[in-house]
């Protein structure tokens, strides 16, 4: 039996802490690609940080275990090799960037994308400085992107923004999908995409990930409310509490929670 | 992620030099015998050798700024005032001798004349070795000559406006140019004509401890429009050169000029350039200054507005990495009621590099109903790095509405994650979020230009050269 195999990620005996104070207590999950598992959870279990670490934001530090992917342990790569191996985050608060549109920063995300990461080519890759990088033609990206913007239901104006500056809360998670949906990974992570979502934009963005699902891409949609899961049906959910996965079922187990709150599983009352 | 990852050294692409196969060159050293010996050399009236005379007793006399930059450094004496690379300037590119030509052909120069300029002069240390104006424009009346060539065939136009929008005693380095200047242009462009396509004028220094003194002045006459693009680089030394140029500009009633400057100096040269331009009634006066080179640089482009609904504008970009100040700014004077001006300046620190904002508003009495608005921003891109703003206004008058905004940020490590969980590197998000940064100013640049600045950044950020 190989240790791996090239459809999960593997997250194995994770912990990581930000400053002094640990969060992630013991994480064991692993995604098949073609699945999808919605993570829940109280407030402060832990869900963000998961989605951050995956990633790589160096805000956190791990202190223990892996996460593997392609046979790499990528909490060794910075997070741009990460994302150029295929793997994605829709934040729950993006960064805005003035004066840098959304078009001319997805072309040039595209791009790397599409550079990929191969580990045995290490310093003699394009580094991916824009120089080296013959980028995809104008007219070629645009074909793509038009594409994805119809599915997503934004228009020219829209793209020629600059990125998430001024963008309402909707605004900003339309663009995240849009992103996933030009970047095409193969694992992705949907970090409260509902929070401040009205229902209409709800339903247009969950409709742009379930249009994104498919055998080549496993994902992970972390919520708060069962809400989100009426659009995006899970095949596996899992309970998070106190920086560890407490209890994991199918999605009668969100409806479950939906109905009697996280209070019958972690026996303790939670204060919000 | 380590807090300053692009604090490597910066290559210099244009730090190669040439042998000097000069046809004079001037001991090392000011005094009123060099002073004499270029004015004898370029044949000049008394008239003009007693103004270079005057001027270097205003040098001599007038104390060195305290403020601003470091100048402490400069040792007047150990410079070389003047240099004659070639007999004559040549009006094609065969005509430059092979290692000057050699060279603008590797800064582009020939290349872009022919791809999108209108006119172009080159100037080599002290002379302008190349001028060329397309012949559509000189059958316009437009002018675009060397100083030298201004006194001899335009007298009547170019000496009644010759150092009086910059007097000599302005400044003491307006005094030193006036002293010794040599090289720059004179640009006439006569009523009604619209020149569409950039003249660009390109200063090379090649020699070590070089000087270069080029004086410039512009005319738009009424209802005109002209833009001026100028560029300079210099070999990498490790002594220093020196840099200083006055700029004269008159807007005539309904004329625009667009000045526009990509400033990229080896880190070695002393960078300390006067700049003014007058815009009269309906006039528009536009500055475009880019400063990515030099070792200190301190210029603030001047606009005096001297007629009701004269409009000035100053867009300054400046990037200061390692071991460099930019002092940079503008000046905007409001003589005249109903008239509005823009300043828009982007500073960006890199490394131990400082930047600062150094501006003036300025309304005088009798000037109600004036429109200003001044924004400048800085971003900091490293911990070792600086940047100050340092803005005058004085206002005389009740009725005017001025509005001053400014603001410093660092590059957070939120914006770089969030880039790089994109598939960019870390200098790739460095750079695109100076880019960013930079857009409002780069976006009035024309695009050859915009891409040209954009690379300079880029080659800044990314510390290498592909």
């Amino acid at each position: 039996m190989p240790e791996y195999s090239d459809d999960e990620l593997i997250i194995r005996d994770l912990h990581a802490r930000i400053e002094d104070k640990e969060i992630l207590r013991g994480v064991n999950l692993t995604v098949k690609k073609g699945e999808t598992h919605a993570l829940m959870g109280p407030n402060g279990s832990g869900k963000s940080t998961l989605a951050n670490v995956i990633m790589g934001n160096p805000v956190y530090q791990v202190t223990q275990g892996e996460v593997i992917f392609k046979g790499l342990n990528i909490l060794d790569l910075s997070p741009d090799k990460r994302a150029r191996l295929g793997i994605f985050l829709a934040f729950q608060y993006p960064a805005s960037v003035p004066g840098v549109t959304v078009a001319n920063f997805l072309r040039r995300a595209y791009d790397a994308r599409k550079e990929g990461y191969d580990p045995s080519k290490e310093g003699q890759q394009p580094t991916g400085e824009a120089p080296k990088r013959k980028g995809t033609p104008p007219s070629v990206f645009r074909k793509t992107l038009q594409g994805k913007m119809d599915l997503l239901k934004v228009n020219n104006e829209f793209i020629s923004r600059y990125l998430n500056d001024g963008f309402s809360g909707g605004e900003k998670k339309r663009a995240e999908i849009l992103q996933m949906a030009v970047l095409e990974p193969e694992f992705a992570i949907l970090d409260e995409t509902d929070s401040g979502l009205d229902i209409d934009a709800l339903r247009v963005v969950a409709e742009g990930v379930n249009a994104l699902r498919g055998p080549g891409m496993g994902s992970l949609v972390i919520t708060h409310y069962q809400r989100l899961l009426n659009y995006i049906t899970p095949d596996i959910v899992h309970v998070m509490f106190k920086g560890q996965i407490i209890k994991t079922g199918d999605k009668q187990l969100a409806l479950e929670l939906e109905e009697k709150g996280y209070e019958w599983l972690i026996g303790e009352k939670i204060t919000e | 992620m380590s807090a300053d990852p692009i604090l490597t050294d910066d290559e210099y692409k244009y730090g190669f030099s040439q042998p000097e196969n000069y046809v004079f060159k001037s001991r090392k050293g000011l005094d009123h015998d060099i002073v004499q010996q270029i004015s004898d050399l370029k044949k000049e009236p008394k008239w003009l050798a007693d103004f270079r005379h005057r001027s270097l007793d205003y040098f001599f006399k007038r104390p060195m700024p305290n403020w601003g930059g470091d100048l402490s450094d400069i040792d007047f004496q150990d410079i070389y005032y003047y240099i004659k690379p070639s007999i004559k300037a040549g009006d094609t590119w065969n005509d430059v001798p092979e290692e000057i030509k050699e060279t603008f052909e590797k800064l582009g120069i020939p290349e872009a004349e022919r791809k999108y300029l209108g006119g172009v002069g080159a100037q080599y240390e002290s002379e302008v070795i190349y001028h060329k104006v397309r012949k559509d424009l000189e059958d316009q009346g437009v002018i675009f000559v060397d100083p030298d060539t201004a006194f001899r065939e335009h007298e009547d136009i170019f000496k009644p406006y010759f150092a009086t929008i910059i007097p000599p005693n302005d400044n003491k380095f307006s005094a030193l140019n006036s002293a010794v200047f040599s090289g720059g242009s004179f640009i006439y462009i006569p009523k009604n004509v619209r020149v569409e396509i950039p003249l660009q004028a390109y200063f090379r220094i090649n020699a070590q401890n070089m000087g270069q003194f080029e004086r410039t002045l512009i005319i738009a006459d009424e209802n005109s429009y002209v833009h001026y693009v100028e560029g300079c680089t210099a070999p990498t030394y490790t002594t220093d050169s020196l840099h200083s140029a006055v700029v004269e500009i008159v807007v005539r009633p309904g004329a625009r000029v667009r000045y526009t400057t990509i400033q990229n100096w080896s880190k070695n040269v002393y960078n300390l350039v006067t700049k003014r331009a007058q815009a009269y009634r309906n006039a528009t006066m536009e500055w475009v200054d880019g400063n990515i080179g030099s070792k200190l640089t301190m210029k603030y482009p001047a606009v005096w507005l001297m007629e009701p609904g004269a409009h000035g504008e100053i867009l300054s970009v400046a990037f200061a990495s390692n071991g460099q100040h930019q002092d940079a700014g503008g000046k905007v004077v409001h003589v005249a009621p109903h008239t509005s001006s823009t300043i828009v300046s982007k500073s960006i620190s890199k490394g131990n590099g400082r930047s600062s904002y150094r501006g003036l508003l300025k309304v005088q009495k009798g000037a109600p109903h004036v429109k200003s608005n001044v924004r400048c921003d800085a971003l900091l891109l490293s911990d070792q790095s600086r940047t100050d703003t340092y803005p005058y206004i004085e206002i005389e008058e009740e009725d005017v509405e001025v509005g001053h905004e400014a603001s410093v940020s660092k590059v957070g490590e939120e914006q770089l994650f969030y880039l790089m969980s994109r598939g960019l590197t870390e200098s790739e998000a460095y750079t695109m979020i100076v880019n960013g940064f930079i857009e409002p100013v780069a976006k009035e640049i024309p695009m050859e230009y915009a891409v040209e600045l954009n690379r300079l950044i880029q080659l800044e950020m990314s510390g290498s050269v592909g």
